[in-house]
Parts: structure tokens; C-alpha cells; sequence
């Protein structure tokens, strides 16, 4: 099959040596994660030609349940973008509208399942990779709990918000690939022993679903806020019980969460020098010489500025301004959802604020960018699972219901979305 | 307002690099970013910041880990088991 909405980095296809509940199906994986033998470069230049000697943990887990490894699909480089636009490689067509963005940052992954090319992949979702490109692409997307998927092997970008999780065409295959993916890893320190036992069923009748207010605010688009209205009144139908809920430190989840992640790549991507890996230094060149040229010719504009804004955010006489006041709205929004859903089995929302944007749309103003993450953000910062179902479409593009969870409760939003996706 | 030789100053601590002809545009993007920031600074202390977390230890045993051949295997001209770097003085 071609590649059309270059969905794919490398198209390589490599079958475990076991057999399971993934015999013979094709898995594709978003480029940040470690395939053994197979070229990892997060679509950097930094990583170009990168074989790791080691597969992710994930990876070890698909091939024992007979996976094919079904190619490296595109995203923003090392997750840094909420397009795919911000790729070495080039952006990644949306393929219900190529003039448009798939989202990102598991762009190519989103893609590869919305174009038919496979109908599972890995994502990973740190500010809301994985139900982005889900939403925009019509296709299902769930970030898990945190700790809840080993992160050995997935090349850190913010390792305090993200996780792997699964994009499929629908409800039970994101069940399926889930439950492979779940349980504890002792490579992983902050991996928990929850796993999942892939036995989804259709229920909501009974559940409380909060809405929070804030996710239909200033900057929602009508069409879509519509729609997500619509399914919320399906589920209302199916049984549910419709609760208004507030969160009101929402207003500090994306400042808290660019602060933390930029501060977070700053360190994490200090280990991408060319001694290791990736484009060899100039030997003869002081040594902070020669890393800077690597770097600056490796590492695209977005990751650049967001080392830059990190390094600022951490240095002397910034830090107690802008990291630490982060943490603080950290627990502060964390203890609103805590709240939330003391009394609500889940709360629902849209998964973004508008459909996808036409290729460059975004581009120009990375401020703008930033800004469409409002809506998934929250769950990375608060820990807790959130999964994204096509919910019609809106401008003719599709539209996403995201389902945010009690932590560790990705049980209960799985059937909900089986619920939602089965009566629609 | 962050100036643009406090930019500079910041892209040569974090070794980035930075061309002559992107600082005004980098700078000018920055300052807008940093602004959107400032509603942190609004936020008064929430008490102690408390993570509830326990300490994840193992007793320290030998496991098979990855060869020296193959932590190497992504470097450029290796000698004798080691890494090369560029000169540091």
C-alpha cells in the first residue's frame, strides 16, 4: 500500500516470535518508541539512523502476543507539536481532508488507522498526542493512567506526563491492544501493577458523568461544542446520570503544563550530543563548540525554542517564578479533578476546541499552537485516563467526545466509549 | 521583557545555537510565551507540595543488560570499549 499521507518514517515490518491475541495483526508505532534493529529518530535529524539495541517494553509485549511490527509512523519532532507539521521528515496528511492537518503529535499514527492502512498503532500522549490526532482523524485514541504502561524504551520528552496508549479504528480493538500494553514493568520506577484484563462491555446506565464547564468555554467552536453536546445527550439516553461540575484551576493547566515539559526537555534532551548517537561532532572543536553546531543543526525550531524557554524557566532566579509556582498549580488542578470525580464516575468534554486546521495553519505562531491543547492538557497533569471517540463531524471534519476517568479507572470510560460507539 | 542577549545567553547554556537572523523572532516569541506564563505568578503557595509517592528500591543484583558491543553500536569510532568525545579544554 502507498504511503499517501506519508503516515510513515519506515515501513519496515518485522513479526515477533510469539503468538497470542495479536497473532498476525499489523501494529504500527509512533517513531519515539524503541524498535530493536529497527531505526528510531523521534523525526529528528538528531537520531537519524538511530538503531536501538533494545525494544520498549511495549514492544516486547506485542511481539509475545504475535504482533507484526508494521513501521514507524511520523510525528512532531520528539512530540513537540500538536500537527505533525513539525516533523524532518515533512507533515503528515489528515486523510479525511488532505489540505489538513492530522494532529499530533502521533500524527502518522492517527493517520496510518483513519487512511486503513493498519487498524491498530501506538501513540504516546504527553499533552495530548494521542487524542488529538484521534479526534481530528475520527478515529479512538486513549491515554492511560500514569504508570499504568511501562515508559521503558519511549524516548523521553516530559516524562512526568506521558504514556503509550493505543489509536484504532474503534472501541474494542483499543480495549484489546490496551490490555498488552497494561501491567507492571520493574524497568519502569514509576510503573504500577494494574493491568487490564481486556474484557470490555457496553455500560453506562447507572454512571455519573460530570461536565465541567470549562471544557465549553470561550474559544470552543460551536459546531463542535454541538456535537459533543449530542453525544452527552446519547449517553443521557443510554441511562446515564448528567451532573455540571466545575474545575476551576483549569486556567493554570497550560502555563503549568509548558512550563513543567519545557523544563522537563531541557534535561531530557541534553543526552543528544552526537557522542552516542546521532550526527557525529567535530573532534577538534572545544568541546560546548562542537555540541552546539550538532544541536543546532539536528533539532528543529520547535524543540529548540522549548530547550530554550526550559533552560530560562529553571535558571537562577526563574525557577521559584515559574516551576515551582507550576507544581503548585499542578496539585491545585489535580485536586480539582480529585473533587470532580468523587461523585462522578467520569466527566465528558470535547478533545479539542476546534477541527483540524489546514496545513500551516498553526505554524506561524507556536503560542497559538500551544493554545489548542486546552482541553488535554488537564488529564496529563492530573495523571488520570482519558479516552477520545469519534462523535460526528463538525464542518465536515470529525469531532472527538473525550471521556476523562478516575485514576487508574480506565475500566469504566472504555465501556462507556463501547457504549457511545455502539448505539451511534 | 526578556532581551535578546539574555536569549543568547540562555541558547549558549543549553549548547542550541542560535543564527543571528532567528534571535529577533525568537526573542519576540519567547517574550509573548513568557507573558501567557505569568498567571502563575498569580497563584499564591498551596501549602507544601506533597507528591504521594513511595521510594521504588530492588536489592542490588547483577541482571542481564545490554553488551558493551551494543551500547556502542550508535557511535562514531569507538576505541578500545569507549565513546569518543570532542576535546574538553
Amino acid at each position: 500500500m502507498t504511503d499517501i499521507y506519508n503516515a510513515y518514517i519506515n515501513t519496515a515490518e518485522v513479526k515477533g516470535s510469539g503468538s497470542g491475541i495479536l497473532s498476525g495483526v499489523r501494529v504500527s508505532i509512533k517513531d519515539n518508541i524503541s524498535t530493536k534493529d529497527i531505526e528510531t529518530t523521534c523525526a529528528s535529524k538528531i537520531l537519524k539512523g538511530y538503531i536501538p539495541p533494545y525494544d520498549a517494553h511495549v514492544i516486547t509485549r506485542l511481539k509475545a502476543e504475535g504482533a507484526i511490527i508494521a513501521g514507524k509512523t511520523n510525528m512532531d519532532e520528539f512530540g513537540m507539536g500538536s500537527t505533525t507539521e513539525n516533523s524532518a521528515f515533512g507533515p503528515t496528511l489528515n486523510p479525511r481532508d488532505v489540505t489538513r492537518v492530522p494532529g499530533g503529535s502521533s500524527g502518522g499514527s492517527a493517520a496510518a488507522v483513519a487512511g486503513g492502512l493498519v487498524s491498530m498503532a501506538l501513540g504516546s500522549d504527553t499533552g495530548g498526542s494521542v487524542r488529538c490526532p484521534a479526534a481530528w482523524c475520527g478515529v479512538v485514541g486513549l491515554k492511560p493512567s500514569y504508570g499504568r504502561v511501562s515508559r521503558f524504551g519511549l524516548i523521553a520528552y516530559a516524562n512526568s506526563f506521558e504514556q503509550i496508549g493505543p489509536m484504532t479504528t474503534n472501541v474494542r480493538d483499543a480495549a484489546k491492544l490496551f490490555s498488552v500494553i497494561a501491567g507492571h514493568d520493574p524497568k519502569d520506577s514509576t510503573s504500577v501493577n494494574k493491568p487490564y484484563d481486556g474484557n470490555v462491555v457496553p455500560e453506562i446506565s447507572g454512571k455519573t458523568i460530570g461536565i465541567p464547564k470549562e471544557y465549553f468555554g470561550e474559544g470552543v467552536d460551536a459546531g463542535v461544542s454541538g456535537e459533543v453536546r449530542k453525544a452527552i445527550g446519547k449517553l443521557e439516553e443510554l441511562g446515564a446520570n448528567i451532573v455540571d461540575v466545575s474545575l476551576p484551576s483549569m486556567k493554570y493547566a497550560l502555563p503549568a503544563y509548558y512550563v513543567t515539559c519545557t523544563c522537563e526537555a531541557s534535561s531530557n534532551l541534553g543526552r543528544f550530543d552526537g557522542v552516542r548517537f546521532g550526527p557525529e561532532p567535530e573532534m577538534n572543536l572545544p568541546w560546548h563548540d562542537a555540541y552546539t553546531k550538532v544541536r543546532e543543526a539536528g533539532f528543529g525550531g520547535e524543540v529548540r525554542r522549548r530547550i530554550l524557554l526550559g533552560t530560562f524557566a529553571l535558571s537562577a532566579g526563574y525557577y521559584g517564578k515559574y516551576y515551582v509556582k507550576a507544581q503548585h498549580a499542578k496539585q491545585l488542578i489535580a485536586k480539582d479533578f480529585a473533587a470532580a470525580l468523587q461523585t462522578c464516575d467520569m466527566l465528558a468534554g470535547p478533545t479539542m476546541p476546534n477541527i483540524a486546521p489546514k496545513i500551516g495553519e498553526l505554524t506561524a505562531d507556536p503560542l497559538q499552537m500551544y493554545q489548542a491543547d486546552i482541553l488535554t492538557v488537564p488529564v496529563n497533569i492530573a495523571g488520570i485516563p482519558a479516552i477520545s471517540v469519534p462523535c460526528g463531524t463538525a464542518h465536515k471534519m470529525p469531532v472527538g467526545l473525550q471521556l476523562m476517568g478516575r485514576m487508574f479507572g480506565e475500566e469504566t470510560i472504555l465501556n462507556a466509549a463501547l457504549a457511545y460507539e455502539e448505539a451511534v | 521583557m526578556v532581551k535578546e542577549n539574555e536569549v543568547l545567553h540562555i541558547a549558549e547554556l543549553a549548547d542550541i545555537g542560535i543564527s543571528s537572523a532567528e534571535l529577533g523572532k525568537f526573542t519576540e516569541q519567547f517574550n509573548a510565551i513568557l507573558e501567557y506564563f505569568d498567571i502563575l505568578d498569580t497563584l499564591e503557595a498551596s501549602g507544601p507540595l506533597m507528591r504521594p509517592l513511595v521510594n521504588v528500591f530492588r536489592e542490588d543484583e547483577v541482571t542481564p543488560s545490554i553488551s558493551q558491543e551494543d551500547a556502542l553500536r550508535n557511535s562514531h569510532n569507538p576505541e578500545d570499549g569507549y565513546v569518543r568525545a570532542p576535546r574538553v579544554i
